[in-house]
């Protein structure tokens, strides 16, 4: 048994089979799991906003879903996974509270799922499985060996995707 | 003083935004003495600027259950504040609200809510919230007005997010005040973030001859 690597908040992280990635307590935020089956190089990533472009303060690129997701295939490769064999499972994009009103500030879980999944496309890699939005809060463990992604939210059931 | 870096504040910045955040602090103690009718005691803010990292850690980490209740900002000032308390905090509360006495209040374990305790919560939080606010308000003679509150219980990691984000958008770290209340024997433990987007932080200070 490896050990688990803990991701932070717009943070990102890589690392080989047996270790494990975790990263705790996600909201609005969006967790991305990468994999390279063959190699079994995972990588995660957890990104607080959609478009490094929007924003002036783009130090931390492991903020934004865009830069964060070139970073992490790049660190992933450094240490020996092929981009083409990645494939993606992604969690969070929740909306923590239920605002009534359309406001848009409100819709950031929406948006960085959206943000991902578009910059995943753009980068072809698959998603395999996701479970986002709704509005709990998930912490999520992906296995390096298994490929499986652990997704505990309070009050409901774990489940693997 | 139009743009604010919060990553570069000068202290007299921070200690100004410091000082609406104690002032804050001790009108909504007020707000919450007045509300559950019994003295109510509160050590000296902690006013800090952390890492999105760090922020969970201030509650025992990004998976201890808390009660987040939060109201958006309009008028002059745009953003929005929330009120959060540990979920054993919020239950005493309540507790002691709904008339139970404070040992029992104390014993009581379950931390279930009931739709009683959750408006009930909503309206702790609607009041500390407006007291400080109002406080913020007649500081800086701006224009403020809140939403209804919005409440929410989970993890501290996705309650903490919904701020952090905002933050993001200015900067890599957050600026929390952290209140502790005392009432009597019971201790309570409060935390404010206060979210003006950067337009309004700009306004806030320049309000106050900064």
């Amino acid at each position: 048994m490896g050990k688990m690597i803990t991701v932070g908040m717009a943070d990102l992280k890589v690392c080989r089979a047996p270790d494990n990635l975790t990263t705790l307590g996600l909201g609005s935020c969006v967790g991305v799991a990468l994999y390279d089956p063959a190699t079994m190089v995972s990588g995660m990533l957890h990104c607080m906003l959609p478009d490094s472009k929007r924003i002036t303060n783009q130090q931390n690129i492991a903020k934004f879903a865009d830069t964060g997701l070139d970073e992490l295939v790049r660190q992933m490769m450094s240490i020996g996974a092929m981009r083409s064999r990645l494939v993606a499972k992604i969690a969070g994009g929740a909306q923590m509270f239920a605002f009534s009103s359309g406001n848009d500030m409100m819709r950031v879980g929406d948006r960085n799922v959206e943000a991902v999944k578009a910059k995943l496309m753009q980068m072809r890699i698959r998603i395999l499985a996701e479970d986002t939005g709704k509005n709990y809060g998930r912490t999520i463990e992906f296995y390096s060996e298994t490929g499986k992604l652990l997704i505990k939210s309070v009050g409901k059931e774990k489940k693997y995707i | 003083m139009g743009n604010l870096d919060l990553d570069q504040m000068d202290s007299v910045q921070f200690d100004v935004l410091k000082e609406i955040g104690n002032i804050g602090a001790g009108n909504a103690t007020t707000a919450l003495s007045k509300l559950i009718r019994s003295k109510v005691d509160m050590r000296v803010p902690k006013v800090e600027l952390l890492g999105f990292q760090e922020l969970p850690e201030i509650v025992g980490g990004a998976e201890t259950v808390v009660v987040g209740i939060l109201v958006t900002l309009e008028g002059d000032i745009n953003g929005m504040m929330m009120f959060m308390m540990e979920q054993n905090c919020a239950k005493k509360v309540v507790n002691i609200l709904m008339g139970m006495q404070t040992e029992e209040a104390e014993k009581t374990e379950e931390i279930e809510f009931d739709e009683m305790s959750l408006s009930a919560l909503q309206e702790i939080g609607n009041i500390i919230a407006g007291a400080y606010l109002s406080s913020l308000s007649s500081l800086t003679s701006l224009l403020i007005t809140e939403s209804v509150p919005y409440l929410s219980i989970d993890m501290a990691g996705a309650i903490l997010s919904v701020p952090a984000i905002e933050f993001g958008k200015l900067g890599d770290k957050a600026l929390l005040i952290q209140s502790q209340f005392l009432e009597d024997s019971v201790e309570l433990n409060g935390y404010f973030i206060l979210i003006p987007t950067l337009e309004s932080y700009g306004k806030i200070l320049s309000s106050l001859g900064l």
